[in-house]
């Protein structure tokens, strides 16, 4: 089975008819990951003993029978979660995550988990203790991260959409260099409990797929208040399918120079500013305005997360599951060993940083003045919000760079994010959508709106998509 | 050269919730290892904490019970370290944005009256237990683990061992009088860190701090307190420096012992609980609890010296525990005379606790039997000799005073017209009595008041068998 | 700033990680160069700026205290890498400074 040709609603009316059976579905989608894998390696753990869900209901449950993939930082009852970590390598869930319990409610399946930067630490899913992801548009490349196993699993065509986590980007980048569609969701629209902490206070569960319309189904599905999360919304969530087959006549859109600087490659430059010009000629408003604090973004961005995850990764001990060195012979040495041989160089460089950044004499310099410069970059965003609806520029400064090309270079790795971070640092809903290719390769345009107004993305996303159909293009690098 | 002694304590109780503070795992005391524990209390990966409201509730109780102000936004904080007992590697608690702060309480030594500041308190969630074998492995149960705690900081107010005695024992109190501790130090429900420093008379700056955690009692605080005093004393005499460290107290000796050396604060990497939203406390909610809070000790103190007329040490002996003073209030609610109820709590009901080991709740006794029989006592209807047999049985089967003293035909016997000419013949049978009493031997009438108390099998109201008696021999 | 192997000993003590001996230069430098990209912000004036640790514009929710029992011990027990007699074996915790 595979999904290049198909949508939630295409599936759901083939299995509503009865014209394809979720049982052969199931086990066809496992088959063709198994033989396709082999040359992207996007899954950690497949699952050979799938099955669609008992008693099936078609007609109330859009996803029923569907196969959705999940990254494997997400934990399911029972099923291996990795996080791509050694650490995590045998460990076995004991609960699900709410995403999980609500896909179940809605009946969809679960085929497996995908690859991802371990620890969801990196932009390229290199850093994987399973190995890399290759990118369907060209196996030397790699598929971007950390969600890169859920962008290479649905634009390769082996399921129809994914979940992803996007901490600084994890989802959009991945997304723009796979030429597929990805969203993370306003911080506090879907729950976080059962995603394996990164940065708490910038991690979001998000959904990619081909379509636009899929991930509004499926975000459909798993958002809204849960008494799990003390930070998720108690805000109604519409139904974002509503938002799509709109005209974006008198829509006001903002395109930050900072965004658009030469910094960006020309070939990224040149396809986002055309899907602008379409905008513009079906009657948007665009205005140029600044975002005058992007240069500080990164290191934002890494102090805060970095800090966080400090913090969240201290779990990981040794003691009451995961990897436990084998030599170990006092308390301290459990600690040191398991976690310097359970964890990789990218999770090691990230967590010395934050304790760093959080201890005595830096933290004052460093933490609490990123705390202060987030505020500042939440006011720049609110200033332009005040005047517009939405916020364009590219989801990347280049398309999908080759692997090992960055791998030894972590400063570079982190400017990569500069584009999408922000949005994380405040909050806000963005997606990228495909804006056509450059040297071969899909660029992202991106799309950023208020909190909580994830509706005005889904518009612009699937006008977008309605103009280029991207969606008709096949990935160039998959052999057949 | 004299010294000025800085005494402050860090108390941390356990609050009185069903569930603990971030998971809803139950709060028990001595179940069998980890089986009164979640993913949350794991600190399993993906896990998220959720504040039960319980624990603000009893936290804003304690706050008001000691003068102290509630914060109008409070926020939760993780402390990180390792530890085995420690599930996350860090302990979410409150740093910068603690429940309440500056407080006080008032305490008397040797009757000098004194205010003690509370400097803050906060609530955070306590940690698992370590059991150390003898093999080379410590054992881990996280039973305890998120079990939420109330911890309430001194200002380092407290000039002598004494008064740092009366302060714990005053805070005692009035935590347990709040309800929102159990307070007992053998349970752990209620834990006392102490720090003190010496510096010669005169000097401003402070001197060096030792601490000494998790004391047994408060007399052990104090035996330390006073021994550190003088330890300190004399290492600044002898030219010496007191050494930033924490030290134990040992029982055996008597003596404190140094358990390390601190260099510095240790880096717990402070930094706001991410996964918690800011809370802001309404003032409605403040008020409503302020209406719902117990009355105090010292109220009710109040009452029982006054309204009452009891002896303060009678008062005091009631105001022992919370459910001693619940169960006294109770009984006088129910129609029992003050005095006569204050007398049988401080006695037989005592007695009978501290004899069986056993506790106010555990026994078939309620506020409304001791109440009845008070009532029978007080109208004559039976003797305290008899009470004390209604007593035996109501306390262990919960028998209704008045239907036990029906049943069994124990009511007193006042009827004149039967104890009158009983009391004729007693004294006919007996004119020794009479020339003993007229010689002013009193333990004439003691022997005549035995005989009547024979024939009735002890029925007889002996004060109406005194009172005829006297009359009878006064007549001769 | 500069970054010296003294201060990644000492944040690799607080990280419970160790480096190896001719990891730690190349790792030095590259924690240079992070925080020194991390120390640009010292150039932004941040006086009288609130600090923003969380994008969530409400109050915490409060769950009611009514306790549950979610996992029994052998779920919890299951990921366990070493136990005994239902509690979490570990070897003997020595606290360094006990010994001074």
């Amino acid at each position: 089975m595979n999904y290049l040709k198909e949508t939630i609603d295409s599936l759901n009316k083939q299995l509503a008819s009865g014209e394809l059976s979720a049982e052969k579905l199931t086990t066809d989608t496992v088959a063709n990951i198994k033989a396709t894998d082999k040359q992207l390696n996007a899954w950690i753990t497949v699952y050979d003993a799938a099955k669609p869900a008992a008693d099936l209901d078609f007609a109330k449950n859009r996803l029923a029978g569907i196969p959705i993939a999940i990254k494997d930082n997400i934990v399911i009852d029972g099923m291996r979660t990795t996080a791509a970590s050694h650490i995590l390598d045998n460990f076995v869930p004991v609960y699900d995550a709410t995403v999980i319990t609500k896909l179940r409610a809605a009946q969809a399946t679960f085929v497996g988990k995908t690859n991802m930067d371990e620890f969801a630490m990196g932009s390229s899913t290199e850093h994987s203790y399973f190995g890399a992801t290759h990118n369907p548009w060209n196996l030397d490349k790699v598929p971007g991260g950390s969600s890169g196993g859920s962008a290479a699993a649905v634009a390769s065509g082996q399921v129809v959409a994914a979940l992803g986590s996007d901490t600084g980007g994890s989802i959009r980048q991945p997304a723009a260099f796979n030429g597929i569609f990805g969203i993370k969701p306003t911080y506090g629209r879907v729950s976080r409990w059962g995603l394996i902490a990164f940065g708490s206070s910038l991690d979001q569960i998000g959904v990619m797929s081909k379509r636009v319309r899929d991930s509004a189904e499926v975000l459909n599905v798993i958002s809204g208040y849960d008494e799990h999360d003390s930070t998720v919304s108690e805000k109604a969530v519409p139904d974002f399918t509503e938002f799509l087959d709109q005209d974006v006549k008198g829509l006001r859109v903002a395109v930050p120079r900072e965004y658009m600087s030469d910094s960006v490659d020309a070939g990224v430059r040149t396809a986002v500013e055309h899907e602008i010009d379409v905008l513009r000629q079906a009657g948007a408003i665009i205005n140029e305005v600044s975002l005058p604090h992007t240069k500080y973004v990164v290191p934002t961005y890494y102090i805060i997360a970095s800090s966080e995850a400090s913090s969240n990764l201290q779990r990981f001990d040794g003691i009451r599951y995961g990897y436990r060195a084998k030599d170990a012979k006092n308390l301290l040495d459990v600690y040191v060993k398991s976690r310097s041989e359970g964890f990789g160089e990218e999770v090691k460089r990230r967590i010395m940083l934050g304790s760093f950044t959080l201890s005595a004499g830096s933290y004052d310099a460093f933490f609490r003045q990123a705390a202060k410069v987030r505020t500042l970059i939440c006011d720049d965003f609110d200033q332009i919000f005040a005047d517009n609806d939405v916020i364009l520029g590219p989801t990347t400064t280049t398309t999908a760079f080759g692997i090992g090309e960055e791998i030894s270079d972590p400063l570079k790795m982190y400017n990569n994010d500069i584009l999408t971070i922000s949005a994380n640092l405040a909050g806000l809903p963005a997606a990228s959508v495909p804006a056509g290719l450059t040297g071969g390769m899909p660029v992202g345009l991106q799309i950023m709106a208020k909190r909580f107004d994830e509706g005005n993305v889904f518009k612009v996303a699937d006008f977008i998509e309605r103009q280029n159909k991207f969606y008709e293009a096949k990935p160039a690098g998959m052999e057949d | 050269m004299n010294f000025k002694s800085t005494i402050g304590f860090e108390v941390h109780f356990e609050l009185k919730t069903k569930s603990k503070i971030f998971s809803p795992s139950p709060v028990t005391y001595g179940a069998k290892p980890n089986t009164e524990t979640n993913v949350i209390d794991w600190g399993y990966p993906g896990v998220l904490p959720s504040v039960n409201r319980e624990v603000y509730r009893l936290g804003i109780m304690v706050a008001l019970a000691t003068n102290s102000h509630v914060l109008p936004v409070t926020h939760f904080d993780r402390k990180n370290y390792y530890y085995p007992d420690s599930p996350k590697a860090y302990q979410i608690t409150q740093f910068l944005q603690p429940l309440a702060r500056d407080g006080y309480i008032e305490v008397e030594v040797h009757g000098k009256k004194n205010r003690i500041g509370i400097h803050e308190m906060h609530i955070e969630e306590d940690a698992g237990k370590n059991t150390h074998g003898t093999n080379g492995f410590s054992y881990v149960d996280l039973n305890r683990q998120g079990v939420p705690l109330l911890e309430v900081v001194s200002e380092p107010d407290i000039a002598n061992p004494e008064e740092g005695y009366a302060y714990l024992e005053k805070l005692r109190q009035i935590v347990q009088f709040t309800g929102a501790s159990d307070v007992k130090m053998e349970e752990g429900s209620m834990r006392v860190d102490t720090n003190i420093s010496i510096r010669p008379v005169g000097q401003k700056a402070l001197g060096t701090k030792v601490e000494m955690k998790n004391l047994n009692s408060f007399e052990h605080v104090r035996l330390s307190l006073a021994y550190e005093e003088k330890r300190q004393r004399q290492v600044l005499l002898s030219g010496g420096r007191v050494q930033l460290s924490t030290r134990r107290f040992d029982e055996a000796t008597g003596k404190t012992v140094l358990e390390r050396v601190k260099e510095g604060d240790a880096d717990y990497r402070y930094f706001p609980e991410p996964d918690i939203p800011p809370y802001h406390i309404k003032d409605a909610w403040v008020k409503e609890i302020a209406a719902s809070l117990p009355k105090s000790a010292a109220d009710r103190f109040a009452d029982y010296t006054g309204k009452f007329g009891l002896k303060p040490y009678d008062a005091n002996v009631l105001l022992q525990t919370k459910e001693s003073s619940d169960f006294f209030d109770a009984a006088v609610a129910a129609g029992a005379d003050p005095q006569l109820a204050a007398n049988w709590m401080n006695t037989q009901v005592n007695g009978y606790l501290n004899d069986n080991r056993t506790s106010l709740a555990e026994i078939a006794l309620t506020p409304a039997h001791l109440a009845e029989m008070i009532t029978l006592i007080k109208d004559g209807t039976i003797s305290s000799k008899i009470a004390k047999k209604v007593f035996a049985e109501t306390v262990t089967k919960g028998t209704s005073p008045k239907a036990f003293v029906e049943a069994k035909g124990l009511v007193q016997l006042s009827d004149m017209s039967v104890l009158t000419p009983m009391v004729k013949a007693v004294v006919d049978a007996n004119p020794q009595s009479v020339v003993d009493f007229k010689n002013g031997k009193d333990r004439a009438i003691g022997y005549l008041v035995g005989q009547i108390m024979k024939q009735t099998h002890g029925k007889a109201n002996p004060v109406a068998v005194n009172r005829l008696l006297n009359e009878e021999l006064q007549n001769r | 700033m500069e970054v010296t192997e003294e201060m990644i000993k000492h944040v690799a003590i607080l990280s419970r990680l160790e480096f190896k001996a001719d990891e730690l230069g190349e790792f030095t430098s590259q924690m240079g160069d992070i925080i020194n990209m991390a120390n640009q912000l010292a150039e932004v004036d941040t006086t009288g700026v609130a600090e923003t640790a969380q994008v969530v514009d409400r109050d915490t929710t409060f769950r009611d205290d009514v306790p549950e029992h979610w996992q029994d011990r052998d779920t919890m027990m299951k990921n366990v890498p070493e136990k005994a007699n239902g509690f979490i074996k570990v070897p003997v915790i020595i606290d360094k400074d006990d010994n001074d």
